[in-house]
């Protein structure tokens, strides 16, 4: 085994993760940095983020706009005082990508242009035409290039976080191309990780996104919070999922049924006119559309496709012109893999998977409860985003947070003595665990559980719920847990870039991800923001249920689910409502 | 969904642990007329040999990782379609001009090399803090430079660019191809830092002008232009140094 030795560990070359690896350069010239990641880092997901990222900049918009707009929009279940920190310096993160490079789309006069997005009241969106995330991506990439304290692994795959006298103090990873194991020892280790909507049969997410940062805490007492939550995104290519986004609504896109009706207007977020207006219309929140759609394809309202129902997504009136300056990534996706050139046809959609708002539990300063271990981005819940994320929010978190975790992982790594020697028995145990994957003779394909565990969590956990459904669910999940410890048959057994021995290693964390998922939304009995049930409880309930729930593991066996307070500071639960409804509310 | 059909994918394989040499493999592979040859290579790692490698993520053309060479030609397979390649059979193998890992994917360590030798990072002309807020960049400027911002470093550029094929020390298309993204960018002062780059022997000098780099970039950067383009400013500084030496 190879050992190396990093003062901070960042685990994830994504957004998050090099914004973090950034800061901790920035913070502390003398501190060492390991930059970790299973793919190189402009391969990572961020890359496929495509409307933009939200950062208060025109002279109608303000921090409370931007405070009201995520805490309803996350049906009051966000951490309100870091929701005001959050605001408060989205607007610095967009300014110093700017001066780093990034080539944020502009106006005339060469100043930031903004754009609206779903449940805003203001446009907000910075936006680098529909490439934010490929351009934010890049652009902290080749930045991070500059600082010579941060050491690169990249294709390293973490398995286990190395945990000795309570805190963190390293990491065992597998260098891909050889198959050898690196134990890197650290102080502080920066989880970076992304989501985990691979767990789902139909999703936005590249391959990649498979939850093994959540899984890889998770597995060390670290709770999961409101992992019941899950981001339906409303506009996505049937079959494949590619995600046509919400800018494109922003820009003015329309949503029709096969009557060429615009539905949105019977599921209280009409009426049509005048349009086009914040926050109501195609300008809703991602959970109400993807829960119109559903309703929809009940009234048999949907068009039919090779892959199942879709509605139309309309562009064409925005002409040519406008829809190549602004949505030329989603017009070469909808030619490419629908067949439907957006500028003469409405591109059929539907909604897929596409974004975990829960994750590892952290504090304002991205703190774990495990001491020595921060989490930043989508793997992380530091609580901005609720029971329903805002468009835009998720590029700025991992701005935000990403460097408010390097930074505190730096201050955590100063604070703390030297590595011991004890952490290696650790890592020999964790090594002799993930080697035994290859030695495995008898069991199934690794396929099988896979598409078993996505069509299960499709199926039984998705836009509407019910208590029998997501019963099932748990029982299937606690029995796919059981066939994968009973083994899975590798045709691969070579150490050198096995891939399947990765994506086995992969499942185990995907398993235990949705596990937490499962339990969760069975266990919160009500209907709030993405968690909506069918069964007697169809109502937000605030008595019992204004609550972050948390996901304990508990070794084999299916976790123990808690509930934990919400931090409310200034707004106050109210009906959530968009449309014309939405506008009385406000007056109230 | 119409009838199955199938193709033919014979696909180049080499174990670093196990060949001497690589060698081809063939596999018979369903398909429906919308799917990539991406899930083609998927379909037979999950159903009929789960040792085949490959490298692939976004599975829609923006994330660079899944380039190969497709019947001799540098390609994305997330965006190949195999109704294009039937009735087969297609010959898959890794992208030319690199380092074989194992099977399809390529050490893409040399590259990573030249891409941060070309400083791939805003040099301002002075410090720029915070409060100075964003910088003003017209329409117009930015188009002086976007296309060179849009390369997803799949490296197709560098599998079809014969020079590289000769000479691996030339930087190659996609690195040159940045590094004359940040000197055409207004905010950008950094021209002279990178110029020792693009007037080494192996930098654009290296270029015959084939061309074929731009033609098989899947997201319409030119690397050639930008590659003739820092030719005429390594003229310019080579007589310019005679006027005012550096230093």
């Amino acid at each position: 085994m190879k050992v190396a030795h990093a003062d901070v560990v960042v685990i994830g070359g994504g957004g998050a993760g090099l914004r973090a690896a950034i800061a901790a350069a920035q913070a502390d010239a003398s501190c060492s940095i390991a930059l970790i990641s299973k793919v190189v880092p402009m391969r990572s997901h961020t890359v496929a983020a495509e409307g933009g990222a939200a950062g208060v900049i025109r002279t109608d918009d303000s921090l409370d706009k931007h405070f009201d707009d995520t805490v309803s929009g996350g049906d009051w279940l966000c951490e309100q005082d870091v929701v005001d920190y959050f605001v408060a310096h989205c607007t610095e993160e967009m300014i110093q990508l700017e001066q780093w490079g990034c080539p944020w789309s502009r106006q005339g006069d060469g100043q930031i242009n903004v754009r609206f997005f779903g449940g805003m009241k203001v446009q907000r969106t910075w936006f680098a035409a529909d490439k934010s995330g490929f351009h934010i991506l890049h652009t902290l990439f080749q930045t991070s290039l500059r600082f010579p304290t941060i050491r690169r692994f990249d294709e390293y795959f973490c398995v286990e976080l190395l945990v000795e006298e309570g805190a963190v103090r390293g990491v065992l990873a597998i260098e891909i191309a050889s198959g050898e194991l690196l134990l890197l020892r650290c102080k502080a280790v920066v989880m970076a990780t992304g989501g985990a909507g691979r767990v789902y049969r139909r999703n936005t997410n590249a391959g990649i996104v498979t939850g093994d940062g959540m899984g890889m805490a998770y597995a060390q007492g670290v709770p999961l919070r409101d992992m019941e939550f899950v981001q339906y995104h409303p506009t996505c290519l049937p079959g494949t999922g590619i995600l046509m986004t919400e800018a494109c609504r922003g820009e003015g896109g329309i949503l029709t049924n096969k009557d060429g009706y615009r539905y949105l207007q019977d599921y209280g977020l009409g009426p049509l006119d005048p349009w086009p207006r914040p926050k109501a219309m195609e300008l809703g929140p991602r959970d109400r559309l993807s829960q119109a759609f559903w309703h929809e394809q009940r009234k048999g309202r949907t068009i039919g496709t090779l892959h199942g129902p879709s509605v139309h997504l309309d562009l064409r009136h925005l002409g040519e012109k406008k829809i190549m300056e602004r949505l030329p990534l989603i017009t070469e996706a909808a030619r490419t893999f629908a067949g439907v050139d957006p500028v003469t046809a409405p591109i059929p959609v539907c909604p897929a998977v596409h974004y975990t708002m829960g994750g590892i539990v952290c504090d304002v300063h991205c703190a774990t409860p495990l001491p020595g271990l921060f989490a930043a981005g989508e793997c992380s819940s530091v609580g901005i985003h609720g029971a329903n994320r805002l468009g835009s929010n998720s590029l700025a978190e991992l701005l935000v947070f990403g460097r408010v975790a390097g930074e505190s992982a730096v201050r955590h790594a100063r604070s703390v003595p030297a590595v011991g020697d004890a952490v290696e028995r650790r890592a020999g145990e964790a090594a002799g665990r993930v080697l035994g994957l290859l030695a495995q003779d008898s069991g199934e394909r690794l396929a099988t559980l896979r598409d078993a565990m996505r069509d299960t969590m499709e199926t039984h956990v998705g836009i509407y719920r019910e208590a029998s459904a997501m019963r099932q669910a748990c029982n299937e999940l606690a029995e796919l847990r059981d066939r994968y410890r009973r083994g899975v048959r590798l045709d691969d057994r070579s150490r050198a870039f096995n891939t399947e021995w990765l994506t086995t290693i992969e499942l185990g964390f995907s398993l235990q991800v949705a596990e937490a998922m499962a339990h969760s939304a069975l266990k919160r009995e009500e209907s709030r923001g993405a968690h909506v049930r069918l069964d007697t409880f169809t109502q937000r309930d605030d008595e019992k249920f204004l609550c972050h729930s948390l996901a304990h593991a508990q070794g084999d066996g299916p976790p123990r689910i808690t509930h934990g307070p919400v931090t409310i500071t200034r707004s106050s639960p109210r009906t959530r409502a968009y449309g014309c409804a939405g506008e009385r509310v406000e007056l109230t | 969904m119409s009838a199955e059909q199938h193709i033919t994918l014979e696909c180049l394989r080499y174990h670093p642990e196990q060949d001497d040499a690589p060698r081809w493999q063939s596999y018979e592979v369903p398909y429906t007329p919308d799917m990539s040859l991406l899930q083609g290579l998927q379909y037979i790692k999950d159903h009929l040999d789960g040792t085949l490698t490959f490298r692939w993520s976004c599975r829609m053309a923006i994330c660079g990782s899944c380039g190969a060479m497709v019947n001799g030609v540098p390609s994305l397979s997330c965006q190949t379609f195999l109704r294009e390649l039937a009735p087969g059979p297609v010959r898959i193998e890794p992208l030319a001009h690199f380092p074989i890992q194992r099977d399809l994917a390529i050490d893409q360590g040399d590259f990573l090399k030249k891409l941060e030798s070309v400083k791939p990072w805003i040099i301002p002309a002075e410090p720029r803090a915070l409060t100075d807020g964003a910088n003003r960049q017209t329409p117009q400027q930015i188009d002086d430079y976007y296309q060179y911002a849009e390369c997803i470093n799949c490296l197709l550029c560098y599998a079809a660019c014969p020079q590289y094929g000769l000479n691996g020390k030339f930087t190659g298309p996609a690195a040159l191809a940045l590094l004359h993204r940040y000197n055409a960018d207004s905010r950008d002062a950094g021209t002279s830092e990178r110029m020792e780059v693009i007037n080494a022997e192996d930098g654009v000098w290296g270029c015959t002008l084939v061309g074929y780099c731009s033609e098989v970039c899947p997201k319409g950067v030119d690397p050639a232009r930008a590659i003739n383009q820092n030719k005429i400013n390594s003229t310019r500084d080579y007589f310019l140094r005679f006027l005012a030496p550096r230093r």
